[in-house]
């Protein structure tokens, strides 16, 4: 019942706060913070009790009945993975919502409306246990998140809401037809069917199908992730949307991918996936170097970050098919302190062009003198996003290269090239904006205030992540123990592992 | 086959429509009033639908030999009806805002109505023509209702023409299939099919003939050129009633006679309708993008959709049925929607069909921008409309009779179809920058909105909690 709340709670915040946008602006913006407030502490609430006692993985179900005649149920379920995700939603959620207060000003209630619903959608991902309801949530986080970018994006918004649409539509419906697919097998298999993850996942395939239904919802993860050659929609999207909108598609919305892959793609399709992990690490390494020389080459501040994306996410599809305990634990680490680590550098972008009205790195330069404090709390980011040990990315991309080097020792090489790669387009930022020549006379004031409560707490987050993060694993630990009961170096043989 | 052995009630929706117009017809001979016919069309038309729900639920006869009453039929008369209904709720704000004579169209909404209805329960050459008839002829008539407008006349000649010569054509093939087979009776027609192991030349001849005739009136590719024209040239309304109930009722009638002769047997038969749903799927969403007129982008969008319920047609098996009938629940909500929402931003000089009389409407008219975003979501298949269960119904019902060709045809069109669906919406979101001489001012009437407002929850209903729906079909189909 609680994980209803999650969803209602913002889905009714969301409905509020547009309704009483036409009386007061700051009300609506007021509601999304409480409705974002109310869910995070309930959240934190699950995620300070002691579930260590039971006996499998799920904290806690919901399942009621929805279109019985399909065997679609309205099914949810939280483990320490959702939960996780869950958090991160939330607390990104509530700056996504307080770095919009003075920049958007029009359409406030509507605005809202889809902030808050898109986060419905994402929180509706990463609960739901029936893949009907998934692919419903996948869909329904996809419209608000269009209208965020089309209606409050920057010049180019229109092109790069219809491509953002058009790429995760058409990945989607592939899905849609695996989902069906799937659901037929199983039916004509068992005599039940059913959408429910649960029953599905013993489900057996000759290895062509079972290939065809897996690359169905790999199509649709990997856009979302994205995996280099499906990521020509994140810059576009990224660049273009305001900035609650990127803080969402990075520090979210890329996360529902990944999350995709480990929860569905990985136990239902195991055979198929070891079959072809070969070359979902290939694609994962040229990602990871490919945007980040495409990053090192950008003037524009937020393409810059939005292509350090397509890098630090191809650790995850690297992290992923690497199979094993390490790389999975790096992967999960990753998810969050890429949300909040690049989620931040948006914001940051964000607060600069409020100040200057330009995303150009060649028009800036010198900001340290004038913003000292926006100058430190931008080397954190851009120190963590390469990887500086004592911030929570080292810990990610240290554990997924362990973990990958076990089954792949050369792409693991390549991999770390990578972060050298990192290091450049980081440090780069840096230079260009912060230290270097004044290259402008406009006047850059400091953080104010509103700013300072965005980014300390997710500067503290990634501090904390990077020294403490223990508590993390401990909450995925058992579903990582799951999947991997036995060392897994070795494809095929390991199908059996879908059936836990 | 005498009169007298026919039950009066089993034929009452027909019979109510008959008087309906007849009273019509009388009242403005007597004093013309538009207030008055556009009640006694309504009261009708919910009368037949009320007289379905009570009697006619579970209710199994034939009429011999012309007309099967079932659940099928019964249901889809009363989707026609209720649509028919709508159409009427968004006509008459629509025409009382026009100089020309009001009344008579009324008649001809009942007339094509009855003709539709004939359709979804006939089950023997003559019913079918005879049916099929009655629904063109009317809409020749309503087509070219507003005479003051040149493009209107353009429109309803070419209608004329078009559905003069596909008429033409299903007579020829029906012609051609009775001298083979010496009935015109459906089973007749499936006794003489199962007797003989092939099928003869003649017979084939008249059986592709018809499907000439029946791809026309369908507007599929390569039949369609009729139907941008059409629909754009056509007032609003009656372009709502060409989309939905005049293709609905040929659709029906194509499963009926599908199933009845076993046309799945025949590669030849089932291979010209996967061409057929393929192309219609295919060039209907391409020939859209490149519109700039929303009826048209509209008609092309139409085509498309028939291409999909061909689909579940060719699915066939019970769940295609079931996907057929859902699917037309959908789509009729959904057009009935979208082409009121024209309607009602329609003026007196023209229809709000060219795409910058939407620049802005957002900001300007939020309820009725809402409406319509809804409405193209739905045609587009995105969840929380019926659109979506819709689709989602036909590739199950494609996926369980494996037809993998074709839905994965379906899904790449449907990703096809979004851009221009988006293209509509992205404009209403626009900033409103359009000339004010241009625009449009149309005058807004409560039930109009009422209406709209109706069919939208109706159709967001349905896409949340379609489990209701899914049931009473299935209740009707048994």
């Amino acid at each position: 019942m609680t994980l209803l709340l999650f969803i209602i709670v913002l889905m009714v915040g969301g409905l509020l706060a547009w309704v009483v946008s036409q009386w007061s602006n700051l009300l609506s913006r007021w509601i999304s913070l409480v409705a974002l407030m109310l869910d995070l502490i309930l959240g934190i609430i699950i995620w300070m009790q002691d579930y260590s006692g039971a006996i499998d993985t799920w904290i806690t179900k919901y399942s009621h009945a929805w279109i019985p005649s399909f065997g679609i149920s309205f099914s949810l379920a939280l483990d320490g993975l959702s939960l996780l995700m869950l958090l991160l939603t939330f607390f990104l959620g509530i700056f996504a919502v307080l770095i919009s207060w003075n920049e958007i000003k029009e359409r406030v209630g509507f605005f809202h409306f889809n902030l808050l619903w898109v986060l419905a959608g994402i929180t509706g991902v990463f609960l739901t246990m029936d893949l009907f309801l998934f692919y419903f949530f996948w869909e329904v986080m996809l419209i608000p998140m269009y209208f965020l970018i089309g209606i409050w994006g920057h010049e180019n918004r229109r092109y790069a809401a219809f491509k953002f649409f058009i790429f995760t539509q058409a990945s989607g419906l592939l899905m849609l037809l695996a989902i069906l697919g799937l659901y037929f097998i199983h039916g004509n298999q068992t005599g039940t069917y059913t959408f429910d993850y649960f029953q599905l996942l013993g489900t057996t395939f000759t290895a062509g199908t079972g290939l065809l239904l897996m690359l169905g919802f790999l199509a649709a993860f990997v856009v979302k992730l994205p995996v280099v050659p499906f990521h020509t929609w994140l810059p576009d999207a990224h660049s273009q949307a305001p900035t609650a909108g990127s803080l969402i598609l990075a520090g979210l919305l890329l996360k529902t991918g990944a999350y995709g892959l480990i929860r569905f793609v990985i136990p239902l399709f195991p055979g198929a996936a070891h079959e072809i992990a070969p070359w979902a690490m290939l694609l994962g390494v040229i990602g990871i170097l490919y945007g980040a020389s495409l990053a090192f080459g950008q003037t524009d501040l937020k393409r810059l970050v939005a292509y350090t994306s397509v890098s630090h996410m191809g650790f995850v599809i690297l992290g992923v098919f690497a199979f094993n305990q390490l790389a999975m634990q790096g992967v999960v680490m990753q998810m969050i302190t890429h949300g909040i680590s690049t989620g931040a550098l948006f914001i940051l972008a964000g607060v600069l062009y409020e100040r200057i009205h330009t995303r150009d790195i060649t028009a800036m330069g010198g900001f340290w003198n004038k913003a000292p404090f926006m100058g430190t709390v931008a080397l954190v980011f851009v120190l963590a996003s390469l990887g500086l040990p004592g911030l929570g990315n080292f810990v990610a991309e240290f554990l997924t290269l362990i973990g990958t080097w076990q089954s792949s020792p050369v792409l693991t090489i390549f991999a770390t090239i990578g972060i050298v790669f990192a290091t450049a387009y980081s440090l780069r930022i840096m230079q260009k904006v912060f230290l270097g020549k004044p290259t402008s006379d406009k006047a850059v004031s400091d953080l104010s205030l509103r700013e300072k409560i965005i980014l300390i707490p997710l500067v503290v987050s990634i501090i904390w992540l990077g020294l403490f993060p223990q508590p993390i694993f401990n909450t995925v630990k058992q579903i990582i123990a799951n999947q991997f009961t036995t060392e897994q170096i070795t494809p095929i043989s390991t199908s059996e592992n879908g059936d836990k | 086959m005498e009169i007298s052995n026919i039950n009066i009630i089993d034929v009452l929706p027909g019979m109510f429509l008959v008087s309906a117009s007849l009273i019509a017809m009388i009242s403005i001979s007597i004093r013309r009033n538009h207030k008055l016919i556009f009640g006694v069309t309504s009261i009708s038309l919910l009368g037949v639908f009320v007289y379905l729900i009570i009697y006619a639920s579970n209710h199994k006869f034939n009429v011999e030999p012309l007309f099967v009453i079932d659940g099928f039929g019964t249901f889809i008369t009363g989707l026609i009806v209720m649509s028919a209904l709508a159409v009427s709720l968004l006509s008459y704000a629509y025409f009382e805002q026009r100089e020309e004579r009001k009344e008579e169209y009324y008649i001809l909404l009942l007339l094509a109505t009855l003709g539709s209805a004939m359709l979804v329960i006939s089950k023997h050459f003559v019913s079918l023509f005879l049916g099929l008839e009655i629904l063109s002829i009317s809409l020749y008539s309503m087509v070219a209702y507003l005479r003051k407008r040149p493009r209107s006349d353009e429109a309803g000649l070419k209608y004329l023409i078009m559905a003069a010569f596909s008429s033409a054509f299903l007579l020829f093939g029906m012609a051609l299939v009775y001298d083979v087979t010496g009935t015109m009776d459906f089973n007749g027609l499936s006794q003489y099919m199962v007797s003989i192991d092939q099928l003869p030349v003649v017979m084939l001849t008249g059986l592709g003939l018809m499907i000439v005739g029946v791809g026309f009136k369908l507007g599929v590719v390569p039949f369609h050129m009729w139907t941008p024209d059409v629909y754009e040239g056509a007032p609003a309304p009656v372009t709502a009633f060409i989309a939905t109930i005049s293709k609905g009722g040929m659709i029906v009638l194509l499963v009926r006679f599908f199933t009845a002769v076993n046309g799945f047997h025949y590669p030849v038969l089932v291979l010209s309708f996967t061409v057929i749903a393929m192309a219609s799927m295919l060039i209907g969403n391409l020939l859209a993008i490149r519109q700039d007129n929303v009826k048209r982008i509209l008609a092309y969008s139409s085509i498309a959709h028939m291409g999909y319920i061909l689909v579940a047609f060719l699915a066939g098996g019970e769940l295609g049925k079931e996907a057929v009938s859902f699917y037309m629940v959908a789509y009729f909500l959904t057009n009935i929607g979208a082409f009121g929402v024209i309607a009602i931003l329609s003026d007196q000089d023209r229809d709000a069909e060219r795409i910058e009389d939407y620049q802005g409407l957002f900001w300007k008219h939020p309820k009725i921008a809402t409406v319509f975003t809804a409405m193209l979501l739905s045609l587009a298949g995105i969840p929380l409309t019926a659109g979506f269960v819709g689709k989602f119904y036909l590739i199950a019902s494609g996926a369980k009779s494996q037809l993998w060709w074709l839905i994965i045809v379906l899904a790449a069109s449907s990703v096809i179809g979004l851009y221009y669906y988006i293209k509509i919406i992205a404009v209403m979101f626009d900033k409103a920058k359009g000339s004010e001489a241009l625009s449009l001012r149309p005058r807004l009437y409560l039930i109009n909105l009422i209406t709209l407002v109706v069919l939208s929850v109706l159709m967001v209903f349905y896409g949340v909690y379609p489990q209701g729906l899914i049931e009473r079909i299935r209740e009707f189909l048994q």
